[in-house]
């Protein structure tokens, strides 16, 4: 993969001011390194000498359009990434959401299911799944169909299990699944809790009010103000006192949106709207 | 600014490096070195005890101080940004490793140009050789670790194939140039 240089910086504006026109897909407010990365290595997978001939292709294909957003967005999470971050919902923030007779959770930028998952297990073996709806949200359908089927190969589970012991999980992982030869199906009460929808913080506004927002490593691929735009539209959907998780390192400090929330878990990055 | 890749015995390359960098250190350095992906790692502790400077990890988006030694978070690249700021993904390993050393190397290579100097030490594996090549590239000063010294010689060996180096040194020795490299500052140097 070689990287974009300076003299790309143009050709680089031109492809995402045609694919918001033509797709209204906006990654204008991509962060840039990581986006020049994803950029360079689709040019080397579709086989395009330029970003000119990549944007021709493109506005063209829809067809190529899927191939770049694919590279432009999946993300690939593990169930129970970060286990301190879950042991701290379920110490922390779970107390509180106890007292409340039906709970919603958003996590937003869920890519293919994995947190969203890891959340609802640890609802579940806390006693409020039944009372949770959990809407999981992203910009790219074919991840969403990935979450939905709740589908993953059975080889990452051994390190999945040892991140739940490490989260806290009171029991066995494999109370969760159902293990066939090479893949794992997650439970359908699990499931029953989720709702898989399209959003994005790029262009879309809240769309309900709840008491969890969860949105790890999604802030990151955002320059600043995209940033605070998206976290803006958290802020909007989280209730009075309602919880924001973020990823192990992205921070409110640098955002103009750190006065409309308290850190309730600093070293995990979990605040409580004020 | 000076970025420093390793992977295995570069730990105790760095701290043989570490301490020849006054605490004043006018350059900012950040480092990855390939270590498990379970957070919280101790990297921050051990390379604070072993040097003089100030270490800690980044957060998305903080902007690059002088004097300060950034270790890249375990299980996720660290990168630079234009705007002199560090940038997190959690995008696939690069050769089996994240953090990557040429994920780093080249988003600094492409920021700082010429006012860069990239260091690469130690290692099992091939990671870094390609950062190293950006850095020089474009117009960065290039550092490797001698692999007659270096503990685990692949990583050192594999830059040293790929491209010419300025200094192919000890890593005491290293430590004593990038101290000298901040003394006297080349023209219009702002690294």
């Amino acid at each position: 993969m070689t990287a974009l240089s300076d003299a790309d910086d143009a050709a680089l504006t031109a492809l995402l001011e045609g694919v918001y026109h033509r797709y209204h897909y906006d990654f204008r407010g991509y962060a840039e390194a990581s986006l020049r990365r994803r950029i360079a290595a689709a040019l080397g997978h579709l086989r395009c000498p330029s970003l000119d001939d990549l944007r021709a292709r493109v506005l063209a294909e829809p067809r190529c359009f899927g191939e770049l957003l694919r590279f432009l967005t999946v993300q690939v999470s593990d169930l129970f990434r970060d286990p301190s971050y879950y042991r701290s919902i379920r110490e922390c923030v779970v107390p509180y959401l106890r007292t409340y007779p039906s709970l919603k959770v958003w996590v937003a930028g869920c890519a293919t299911g994995e947190e969203a998952y890891s959340l609802a297990i640890v609802f579940a073996e806390e006693g409020l799944l039944e009372r949770t709806l959990i809407y999981a949200t992203d910009i790219h359908p074919e991840s969403l169909r990935t979450a939905e089927a709740g589908v993953y190969d059975l080889d990452r589970f051994a390190r999945f299990s040892e991140s739940y012991r490490l989260a806290g999980g009171h029991g066995s992982l494999s109370d969760f699944y159902t293990a066939s030869s090479s893949s794992a199906i997650l439970d359908r009460r699990l499931k029953q809790a989720i709702l898989f929808s399209d959003h994005s913080l790029a262009t879309d506004v809240a769309f309900a009010e709840v008491e969890l927002v969860s949105c790890r490593n999604v802030l990151i691929y955002f320059d600043r103000p995209l940033q605070n735009r998206a976290l803006g539209v958290l802020r909007d959907s989280v209730r009075r006192k309602g919880f924001l998780g973020l990823g192990a390192k992205e921070t409110l400090r640098f955002s103009s949106h750190a006065e409309a929330f308290g850190e309730l878990v600093p070293e995990d990055r979990i605040y409580q709207r004020r | 600014m000076i970025v420093i890749g390793g992977s295995s015995g570069a730990l105790d390359a760095l701290a043989a490096m570490l301490p020849a960098l006054p605490p004043d250190y006018p350059l900012p350095l950040a480092v990855v070195l390939h270590v498990p992906p379970t957070q919280p790692s101790h990297l921050v502790a051990v390379l604070g005890a072993r040097s003089r400077l100030t270490a800690r990890e980044p957060d998305d988006k903080e902007p690059i101080m002088p004097g300060t030694l950034y270790v890249a978070p375990p299980n996720y690249h660290l990168l630079v940004e234009r705007g002199r700021t560090f940038a997190l993904s959690i995008d696939p390993p690069v050769l089996f490793s994240r953090p990557a050393i040429d994920v780093l190397f080249e988003s600094a290579a492409d920021v700082y140009g010429p006012h860069l100097a990239g260091v690469l030490l130690s290692g099992a594996n091939e990671d870094g050789a390609r950062g190293l090549e950006h850095v020089r590239r474009a117009g960065g000063l290039t550092f490797v670790e001698s692999p007659a010294t270096a503990a685990v010689p692949v990583m050192p060996a594999a830059a040293l194939r790929r491209i010419a180096v300025d200094h192919v040194a000890p890593a005491a020795d290293l430590g004593r140039l990038l101290a000298q490299l901040a003394a006297t500052p080349r023209p219009e140097d702002k690294a």
